[in-house]
């Protein structure tokens, strides 16, 4: 079973909120920088960037950040999917909003604050996520939220997101009786 | 399918798909050898020692430099400066590392099955960088990967290893693994040095560089090992390079997109021109570069213990457009 809880409408109207909220607490922007975690995050940042630059007439420098090798719940029996880590910037004294587009656990946003410490030292780090779904395990929260939803553990939240604007979609999905 | 083995002794042992897990694990930290900062955290507060009885630079320090990007403790142990000079057993040298707590025995040995012969008591886990001249599993891992990276495949490619087939343990291990995934390999050289006992591993053996080169996807040359010939196996090196050498007349007779490999130290002017070493389908800096990726996949795999499950994970990776990510949580 599968609710919606975006479709490509409502999904373009936050992510155009967020942008407003992150240029608010960021003007003039000059050293606003965004940060995408791979992989999911990535695609909400490439949708947040074209926005973000639009509402403060400059061009926001974007990167991308694996995080795979700095998570304290490496899964060693699997073969590691790691993605490119791009930062074709300097990170020293920039405002980074960290982006990712489903905030559980806290354990990605903690092992991207590791792996972000290793390539510099920003003036602040923010947070940016398209669905905060509750049930943190560490002390983390988000300075930017999309959508937030109550879920249960047992529930997945599903991203899907294309490049173009207005189009992926969100859906919660919960486990079927017959626990398939 | 998991990951059962403690330690990486030969290829021979392994399945197809174990070699290709490692291959895909290999594909994965090459993403970090190529980021600005190259050194990730999986192995912080593990320690990792290259026993190396048996001299080698390269080999080393492309362990030594994997074990480092894995953010591993290195502790480099050579035979000349070490007390198995001064009698210790190799059982004993092990015993006291393992005293200091290593968790790695990085081990190069001139006797074949010295890894073996460790990894009956080890604690540590154990891997063979190169075991006389029997295998050298991190060298075949290598080139198959480096093989893959370029063919996309590996099954059903005509791959010609060429020179010293007999002494060494480079063409052991890739003979394994590429006989493993599917590969077509032709071994070829001397007569004294490529023997057709060969032929009952599934290899091809023929002595005429022509017919060896003929329609070959690849051409994987070996160093002509003097330090493992007990008697000299052929007239002199004049003569070698006169009959097996690779030119820029002979690589007419190759695929003109075939890959000319080599796992080093070339000898220029032996067994490769340098027109050919240094030319447009040489691969052998590439294979270099590889090696570190796979030995960092070595290490994170025998360090998980239990190997990795299928790569591809039904639930995360439905059909998408491209361009598009989908991920749950």
């Amino acid at each position: 079973m599968r609710n919606l809880v975006l479709n490509g409408e409502s999904l373009e109207l936050t992510l155009l909120r967020m942008a407003h909220e992150i240029a608010e607490s960021n003007i003039p922007g000059d050293d606003l920088v965004l940060v995408g975690i791979q992989r999911g995050g990535v695609s909400v940042a490439r949708r947040l960037n074209p926005l973000l630059s639009s509402i403060l007439g400059i061009s926001i420098p974007l990167g991308t950040l694996d995080v795979t090798m700095h998570r304290d719940d490496l899964d060693w029996h699997r073969v590691p999917e790691m993605h490119p880590t791009e930062i074709p910037f300097d990170l020293d004294s920039r405002n980074v909003v960290l982006i990712d587009d489903v905030l559980y656990h806290g354990r990605t946003v903690r092992a991207a604050l590791d792996a972000l410490h290793e390539l510099g030292r920003p003036k602040c780090v923010q947070l940016a996520v398209l669905i905060d779904r509750g049930h943190r395990k560490l002390p983390i929260h988000a300075d930017f939220v999309g959508k937030q939803i109550p879920t249960q553990t047992q529930e997945r939240v599903f991203v899907r997101l294309g490049s173009d604007p207005g189009t992926g979609e969100v859906w919660l999905a919960k486990p079927s009786p017959s626990g398939s | 399918m998991t990951w059962n083995h403690r330690h990486l002794l030969d290829l021979q042992s392994l399945s197809a798909s174990e070699i290709t897990s490692i291959l895909d694990t290999a594909r994965s930290f090459k993403t970090i050898n190529e980021r600005a900062v190259k050194r990730v955290p999986p192995l912080r507060g593990k320690t990792v020692v290259n026993l190396f009885v048996e001299p080698s630079t390269r080999t080393r320090i492309s362990f030594e430099l994997a074990a480092l990007r894995l953010s591993a403790d290195v502790i480099n142990f050579t035979a000349e400066s070490s007390s198995l000079k001064k009698g210790e057993t190799l059982k004993d040298t092990l015993r006291n590392l393992e005293a200091l707590n290593a968790d790695f025995i990085i081990l190069r040995h001139h006797a074949s099955g010295a890894p073996h012969f460790l990894s009956r008591f080890a604690k540590a886990h154990i891997v063979n960088a190169g075991d006389g001249a029997h295998e050298h599993p991190t060298q075949g891992l290598l080139d198959a990967f480096t093989i893959r990276e370029h063919k996309g495949r590996i099954a059903g490619l005509r791959v010609t290893i060429l020179g010293d087939i007999l002494y060494s343990r480079v063409a052991r291990s890739n003979i394994w693994a590429l006989l493993k995934l599917g590969a077509e390999v032709t071994l070829a050289g001397p007569s004294t040095l490529v023997p057709r006992v060969f032929e009952q591993w599934g290899c091809r053996v023929t002595w005429d560089l022509r017919k060896a080169l003929e329609g070959a996807d690849v051409v994987n040359l070996l160093r002509i090992q003097h330090e493992r010939q007990r008697v000299t196996m052929f007239p002199n090196l004049g003569e070698y390079t006169a009959h097996f050498g690779l030119n820029s007349q002979r690589m007419a007779w190759v695929k003109p997109d075939a890959l000319i490999m080599h796992p080093g130290p070339i000898n220029r002017g032996v067994e490769i021109e340098s027109d050919v070493a240094d030319g447009h389908q040489s691969v052998i800096l590439e294979q270099v570069n590889n090696g570190l990726a796979v030995r960092m996949a070595v290490l994170f795999l025998l360090n998980g213990g239990r190997g990795p499950e299928a790569v591809e994970d039904g639930s995360k990776s439905p059909t998408r457009a491209f361009g598009e990510t989908q991920t749950s949580k």
